[in-house]
This record gives C-alpha cells, sequence and structure tokens, in this order.
C-alpha cells in the first residue's frame, strides 16, 4: 500500500495528487460551513474525515462532487483545475460519492438504481434491461450481497438501500471512491465485506475518503486523518500519530470519559414483559421483562429479527403467537395508536425518510408529536408553550441551528437525527424503544445523548436500545440480549461480559450466517 | 410476481374497463355494433394523445396545464396561415405546421421552467392564459367553417368502412393511427432510451438526479416541446374532424385529461406512470362518457359518474398504498400524525 509511505516531497506531493482543493470556504446565509479548508488525495490513499456534527463534512463533498459551489477556492482533479465544477465532471474523472442520504431513486427499481449513473457517465443512449441487470448483479456479486433486482427502492430496508448506494458507487471504475457515512445501517457482516472491498481498489490505486463518526473504523481504514471542527481544519496528519482519545480531543476540544449507567436493580413489577412472542418469518420465541428504570439493550445482525420486534411492540407487525404485557396486564398491541395508548414509543430506524418532514420547519417537526399538549382551551396553539418546548430540546439535544424556524433539511445528518429524537423524548412515553438511537451521530454527543437516556431511566422509564455500537452498549445497558436469527441466542448483565466478549459472540453469529465459502 | 401485476392501478382499470364493457353490452346491445366502437375511437384519439403528454409531464414531476390552449392556438393559426395563401395541398402539411407551431409554444413553457426554475402550475397555468388571449385578440375569434379544401376533407378519411345490417355505413377515422404511432413513440422512448429514464429519475427525486449528472434543463425542454408537438397535432385533428376552426375549443377539458392519466396510474407526484395505463385511463372516460348516453342517462348527471369514478380510481391506490406502507414500516409518521389529529 502507497498511502503509508511517509510523506513525499511537497513538489511530488501536488504532481501525485489525484484530488486537491485550495482555501475552500463556503457559508450558508450566514452560516460558516467551511473556512479556509485545503485537502490533498492521493491515489491509493484512505483518508478520513472527522469532525462534529455540522462541522462541514458533507458540505465539503458535496463541493468535491460539483453538487455544491464554494464561494471561494479551487478544484483541481488529475491536474485539471476547474472554475466551475458540474456534478458530471466530477464523475467523468472518477470521483463517486456514496451520499449521507443515499441519494436514491424511490421509484426505480435496485437494478436501475445501480446501473442508470453508470450508463449516464457513459453516455448510454439507449437502455437494454438486460445489461441494466447484468451491471447491477455483478455490483452486488463485489460485496457479496443478495438483493432482489425487480424491487422498487422505495419498498426495501435502510440497509438495503445503503448496500444500492454503495453498489452504485462501486460499480463504476471511480479514481477516488467518498462514503459520507456509508456503514451507519449496516451491521458487522456487511461493513467487512465493504471494507475488503475498499481495501482491493486500494491496491489498484483508487484513493478513498471516509466519513464516519465510528472512530474505530476510521482508525482501521484511514492513511490520513483531517479533523475539521466549525468548518476549520484542526489537524490533518497520518494514523500512525493517532489513537481514540486523541481523536475526540481534536474533534471536540475536550476529553471524553463516558461512565456506564448505575443501574439499581429493583423488584418492581415489570413495565413491559413479553412471553414467547412469535412472528412467523421474524423472530420467534422471544421472552423477557424491562423493569422501571432498566435500560435493555438488543443487538444481533441484519436479519436477527430485532428490528422487527422492536415494530411489532409498536403494533406494526401482527404477532402470531406469545403475550406483550403491561403492568402485568395482558395487552393487545393491535396497531401503532393502541401501542401509544399503552405509553410506548418508538424512534424508528430510517429516521431521515421516516422520522421527519424534511421541508418543514425544525421546530414543527419537534413539537408534532406534542401538539396536542400545546393548544390552549378553544384548540388553538399556544406559541410561547410551542417556542419554550423547541428552546428546550434544541438546548437539551445541543441541536445546530442558528433559527429553529428553518427547514429540517437545512441541518447536518446528524442534527437531523437530534430533532427525531427530541419529537419523541419530547412526547414522555413510559416505554421508550430506540432503534439506534446515535447513529449518525458523534462522539461528544453521543454521550450527552446517552447521558439525557440514562436520566430517563432514572426517572422510572423503562427503555430498550436497539444497537450495533457495542461500546455504545456496554455504557448505556445494564442488560443485553443477543438476538440471531429471530431468536434470542443470549442475554447478558453489563457487568459480566466485557466489550470483547461481546463483539466474539456478534461475530460468531456472523460466521453461522453466512454460508460456506 | 402475480400478486405485484394484480395490485397494479392498471390491472385494476383494465378489470373496471371490462366490467363496464360487459354491463353496458347487457343493456344496450348496441354497444357492441362496429359503428359506436368507430365513435369511441374517434371520441379518444385527440384525449388519447393529450394524454400521452401529459403523462411525460406527469411523470417528471410537473403539471402542464397550457396543452388545451397551446391545441387551439396552434389549430386555428393554421388555419388563417392556410387560408390566407390559399393552400391547396393535402392535410400533412396542415398537422406539420400545428405541431411545429405546438413545439414553440412548448419552448416557450421550457424556457420559464428550465431557466428560472418556476412552479410548472404557475408557468403553464400563466401561458394557458397568454396564449389564450393572444389567439382571441390578434389571432381572431370567429368560427371558420370555410376550410382550406386539405381540411375540409379530412373528416372523410377513413381507413375502411363497413355497412351494418341496417344498412348503415360507418368507418374508422384514420386519426386513430396518430393515436397509436404516438403510444408506441411514447413507450419506446420512457422505457428504452436514457432520455426517458431521466424524467423517471426526474420524478423520483430532482436532487438525486441533478447529484447523478443528468442534465435537468434538457430534460425540461424535451418534455415541454414533446407536450407541446402533440398537443399541437392533437388540436389539428381536433379541428379537421370537428371540420370547424373554433378558437373558443378545447380549453377547458385540460382537467379532464389529467383526471383520465392519473386514474391510469401516473402519479401527481411525479415518478410513475405508464402509457399502457393512461390508455386504459382514457379508455375508460371514453366509454364512460359515451356510453351513458347509450343508456339515456341525461347529460348533467355523466359529469357527477365520472367525477366518482375518477375519485374512487385515484384514492383506491392512495389508500392501498398507506396500508401496505403500515405493514412494511415506510412512512409511519403520516399515519400517526393522522391518528393524533
Ligand atoms: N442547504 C443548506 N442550507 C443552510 N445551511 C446548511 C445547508 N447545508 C448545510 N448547512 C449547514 O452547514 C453546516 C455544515 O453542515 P454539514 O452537512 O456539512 O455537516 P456535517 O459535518 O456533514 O455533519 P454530520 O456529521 O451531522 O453529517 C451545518 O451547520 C448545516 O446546518
Ligand atoms: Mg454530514
Amino acid at each position: 500500500m502507497t498511502g503509508r509511505a511517509s510523506l513525499p516531497a511537497p513538489q511530488h506531493l501536488m504532481a501525485d495528487a489525484f484530488l486537491t482543493l485550495n482555501h475552500i470556504s463556503k457559508s450558508f446565509a450566514g452560516v460558516q460551513a467551511l473556512d479556509d479548508v485545503s485537502l490533498v488525495v492521493k491515489p491509493g490513499e484512505a483518508h478520513c474525515l472527522v469532525g462534529e456534527n455540522g462541522s462541514g463534512k458533507s458540505t465539503l463533498i458535496k463541493i468535491i462532487a460539483g453538487v455544491v459551489t464554494p464561494d471561494s477556492g479551487d478544484i483541481v482533479i488529475n491536474g485539471r483545475s476547474f472554475q466551475r465544477l458540474y456534478p458530471m465532471d466530477a464523475i467523468r474523472e472518477g470521483i463517486q460519492v456514496i451520499y449521507q442520504d443515499f441519494s436514491l431513486f424511490p421509484n426505480l427499481t435496485v437494478a436501475e438504481n445501480i446501473a442508470l449513473n453508470y450508463q449516464l457517465s457513459r453516455n448510454v443512449r439507449v437502455v437494454r434491461w438486460g445489461q441494466v441487470h447484468q451491471i447491477a448483479q455483478t455490483a452486488l456479486d463485489k460485496i457479496g450481497v443478495r438483493l432482489p433486482l425487480d424491487v422498487e427502492v422505495e419498498s426495501i430496508s435502510v440497509a438495503d438501500k445503503q448496500l444500492v448506494a454503495i453498489c452504485r458507487a462501486l460499480v463504476q471504475n471511480a479514481r477516488l471512491i467518498i462514503m459520507d457515512e456509508a456503514t451507519t445501517a449496516l451491521t458487522e457482516k456487511e461493513i467487512r465485506a465493504l471494507f475488503r472491498v475498499i481495501r482491493n481498489v486500494q491496491q489498484e490505486g483508487v484513493a478513498v475518503l471516509f466519513v464516519s463518526h465510528k472512530l474505530n473504523e476510521v482508525l482501521e481504514i484511514a492513511d490520513k486523518v483531517m479533523i475539521i471542527r466549525n468548518g476549520r481544519v484542526v489537524v490533518d496528519t497520518d494514523v500512525a500519530s493517532l489513537d481514540r482519545s486523541k481523536l475526540t480531543y481534536y474533534m471536540t476540544g475536550r476529553q471524553i470519559e463516558e461512565a456506564d449507567y448505575d443501574y439499581r436493580p429493583t423488584n418492581e413489577q415489570p413495565l413491559l414483559e413479553v412471553r414467547h412472542l412469535s412472528s412467523r418469518g421474524n423472530f420467534e420465541d422471544i421472552s423477557f421483562a424491562l423493569r422501571p428504570g432498566e435500560i435493555l439493550g438488543i443487538t444481533g445482525l441484519l436479519g436477527s429479527g430485532r428490528t422487527e420486534l422492536a415494530l411489532s411492540l409498536f403494533g406494526v407487525l401482527p404477532v402470531d403467537s406469545g403475550e406483550i404485557l403491561i403492568d402485568g396486564q395482558p395487552a393487545h398491541v393491535r396497531d401503532i395508536q393502541s401501542a401509544i395508548h399503552h405509553g410506548i414509543g418508538y424512534v424508528p430506524e430510517d429516521r431521515l425518510t421516516e422520522g421527519l418532514f424534511l421541508d418543514q420547519s425544525i421546530s414543527r417537526n419537534i413539537v408534532i408529536r406534542t401538539i396536542d399538549t400545546l393548544t390552549r382551551p378553544g384548540g388553538l396553539l399556544s406559541i410561547s408553550q410551542v417556542n419554550r418546548q423547541v428552546r428546550y430540546w434544541v438546548e437539551q439535544l445541543s441541536i445546530k441551528t442558528h433559527d429553529p424556524e428553518l427547514p429540517a433539511k437545512s441541518l447536518s445528518g446528524g442534527n437531523q437525527q437530534r430533532v427525531v429524537l427530541a419529537k419523541w423524548l419530547a412526547s414522555k412515553p413510559r416505554i421508550l424503544i430506540l432503534n439506534g438511537p446515535t447513529v449518525g451521530v458523534d462522539v461528544g454527543s453521543k454521550m450527552e445523548l446517552h447521558e439525557i437516556i440514562k436520566n430517563l431511566a432514572r426517572e422510572g422509564i423503562g427503555i430498550l436500545v436497539i444497537s450495533d455500537d457495542i461500546p455504545e452498549l456496554l455504557h448505556l445497558c445494564n442488560r443485553i440480549l443477543l438476538m440471531r436469527r429471530g431468536r434470542v441466542a443470549g442475554v447478558f448483565d453489563r457487568p459480566e461480559i466485557t466489550e470483547a466478549e461481546l463483539t466474539a459472540r456478534l461475530t460468531e453469529a456472523t460466521s453461522m450466517a453466512r454460508p460456506a465459502g | 410476481m402475480l400478486k405485484r401485476i394484480l395490485s397494479r392501478q392498471e390491472t385494476l382499470v383494465g378489470v373496471t374497463l371490462l366490467a363496464l364493457c360487459l354491463t353496458i353490452g347487457f343493456i344496450n346491445p348496441v354497444f357492441w355494433t362496429p359503428g359506436n366502437w368507430f365513435d369511441l375511437a374517434r371520441s379518444a384519439t385527440v384525449t388519447g394523445i393529450f394524454a400521452i403528454g401529459v403523462l411525460v409531464v406527469l411523470i417528471s414531476g410537473g403539471i402542464d396545464v397550457s396543452f388545451t390552449a397551446i391545441a387551439v392556438f396552434a389549430m386555428y393559426t393554421t388555419t388563417v396561415i392556410m387560408n390566407n395563401i390559399g393552400f391547396g395541398g393535402g392535410m400533412f402539411a396542415f398537422f406539420l405546421m400545428s405541431a411545429g407551431i405546438g413545439v414553440v409554444l412548448g419552448l416557450i413553457n421550457a424556457f420559464f421552467i428550465a431557466r428560472f426554475r418556476l412552479p410548472t402550475l404557475i408557468v403553464t397555468l400563466g401561458t394557458q392564459s397568454l396564449f389564450r388571449g393572444f389567439l382571441l385578440f390578434v389571432i381572431g375569434s370567429k368560427i371558420i367553417r370555410d376550410l382550406p379544401p386539405g381540411m375540409a376533407e379530412y373528416s372523410g378519411a377513413f381507413l375502411f368502412t363497413v355497412t351494418d345490417s341496417r344498412g348503415i355505413t360507418v368507418g374508422l377515422h384514420s386519426a386513430v393511427l396518430f393515436l397509436v404511432g404516438v403510444a408506441i413513440l411514447a413507450q419506446i422512448i420512457l422505457r428504452y432510451t436514457m432520455l426517458g429514464r431521466s424524467i423517471y429519475a426526474l420524478g423520483g427525486s430532482r436532487e438525486a438526479a441533478e447529484r447523478a449528472g443528468f442534465n435537468i434543463a434538457h430534460t425540461q425542454v424535451f418534455i415541454y416541446a414533446f407536450v407541446g408537438l402533440l398537443a399541437g397535432l392533437a388540436g389539428m385533428i381536433y379541428g379537421g374532424l370537428n371540420r370547424q376552426a373554433n378558437a373558443q375549443d378545447i380549453v377547458g377539458q385540460e382537467l379532464d385529461v389529467i383526471a383520465a392519466t392519473v386514474l391510469g396510474g401516473a402519479s401527481i407526484t411525479g415518478g410513475r406512470g405508464s402509457v399502457i395505463g393512461t390508455l386504459l385511463g382514457v379508455t375508460l372516460v371514453t366509454v364512460l362518457s359515451n356510453s351513458l348516453i347509450l343508456m339515456g342517462i341525461p347529460s348533467i348527471w355523466q359529469r357527477v359518474v365520472i367525477g366518482a369514478i375518477i375519485i374512487i380510481g385515484t384514492a383506491v391506490p392512495a389508500i392501498r398504498a398507506l396500508r401496505a406502507g403500515r405493514r412494511a414500516n415506510v412512512e409511519i409518521e403520516p399515519v400517526l400524525a393522522e391518528q393524533r389529529s
């Protein structure tokens, strides 16, 4: 790998570079998203871009892709300088982006989503459907996943959408692959496969620009790391000179040390008890109890049934047999309404497409779940109460915006996630199901979110956390349930299991789930 | 696979159409005579060509309400010009000129939409008034019955004629070939060309289309020019079949055409729709309105019945989508919002 070699002389560096950004600045309506950022990416090099939510990572990527025009600075690709870079220029120069929001066509099939951009950039005028399928199948085979080709992307799961976005980029013979948090919806197994592919293409001289809030991924894949804070570069260095705590420090400007959840066991009646719950094809014979103040983690790979279980508890997916007890009483959670009636709240997995009205303002998005508690007698909305609630949550979750009346789509990805979380936390459920609560949230804020979740639990709420993030589960939960192929494969009390053990149990599930070879 | 076919709007409309035909045929056997079917084909031709244009716009996520104004403008202006120069040739030249005028007017729409990124509804509402006003005040507003010879003869241009048992001679008009040709052309463009796929892509997600490197302005120029072309063509056919050029005609039909297209499965929010569905939608509406006469239902009631069919026909897929969405865990939010309010 050329990338690990020591730094060459500056002139060489310029000649060698695939991509050079010089003094890029960009502001949106008064918000300085990027301030004098320079970046050099060489062939075969894996460059990681890290920074807090809203620090400007996605903006920088969109500038490289020709989607956003910088206010100042210049872009040199392959030695060619671009006054104004258009998306097609970037693509023709070999730049492929996996966008944070996937940027797929919901109305087109999986096959066409993968093949369309490829054919477009090759000036194909006549579409041969056999070829479309072939291109798509080749791409899927590359990372070893199986997806139905003729299904509309709209109807597939988040993880599958992300896989489609990845395949679409891999199918092009890219010279630079940019991944803006491309692993958020994936579990160990797919991430391993993706990283294998990345290493392979790197050997062939393809450069990678990688954005992730999962620092272990960053440390694993990077040759070089660039850290930005509030749109400015703070550090741009070899990965060898960094470790987890230094990374965190440079990103946030402070040391972060998270304490585990100090759960004190009680013998109170369980808020929620599940007995032998089954839903054919989804999960089977699941039993557990959730007492007030408990934070129960649920983990497992894609297809382990964890999301389906959550959906059943929220009344979305029907169950075939088994019982759900709430406060010791058998409860019929037939639909979402009865789930809400029983005090259950659910933060969905695919928050960017499921949980937000992107064109509506941030404040409207926050209050939508609690709108009926904010009305004055007569049914009119109390503006002051709305504002108070919005201000409270913007502050609590440090949502980075200078005006909550702006549309939600003006927020960075991580900040959009917080808005969804705010909306559900504001509704004060008694049982809260969080599906990947901190996906796409930066390390610093993650700890703050964990603190908020722990405080909710301390107030006596029962919380279910579905997550792949093992350190997160260990910090947050007092008990962890491991699911595999729809069944409970193990229950661990937190002090009795270590990070290494839990990871091992999960990977064990990987090797079992994957067919031989 | 079977389930997917069964759940398509096209299937639903097709089955409804079949049931309707059987019912009407049972009540009034005249329905199954060649004369009635030739009549239906003739009525469906103009609406069908319009609807194909509307389909293309709807797929792209836009809407065009100016095509009727383009049609009448192109037809009337062509008639006036041909009369003034004393043109004695065949109908082909009329189609060419009318379609050409249609393209020019369509390009005016495209200019505002692609260049200034204005909402398509606003632009075409504006140009509808503009084109119509210009026509009535500058070109003329009188009904022209004294047509150039080529146009006057067109209404008799049958493909073939048959004489039925009662000795009445009826014919299938050749204009229906235009509908067939336009449908095939649209099908090929939409399904087998990158241009067609860019229309679907644009309707699915404009942002994603931009990022993928599609030239959205080019696509939009094509779309609105194509609609203009079809409008000019359909307008001329309309004038020829009715043996008069009436500047007050056609405008006012646009919502019916859009409704028939939506009934055939085109999504008003963009990204979805098919040529076959559109043809079925148009046929359903045509059969319905023609047959209500056949069944002796007063004409005021026709509007009510057609309105009801359109509401039901478009509500069914919407409701089904909502149900399916709940099952598949998409769009939980809107359902929730609904339940709370
Ligand atoms: N279209 C826009 N309009 C207004 N502000 C914007 C727009 N796009 C980005 N911003 C602002 O620019 C800043 C940087 O956003 P960006 O999306 O680049 O952050 P990010 O580093 O990718 O964050 P995350 O980790 O949350 O994805 C944010 O403050 C964001 O609100
Ligand atoms: Mg981002």
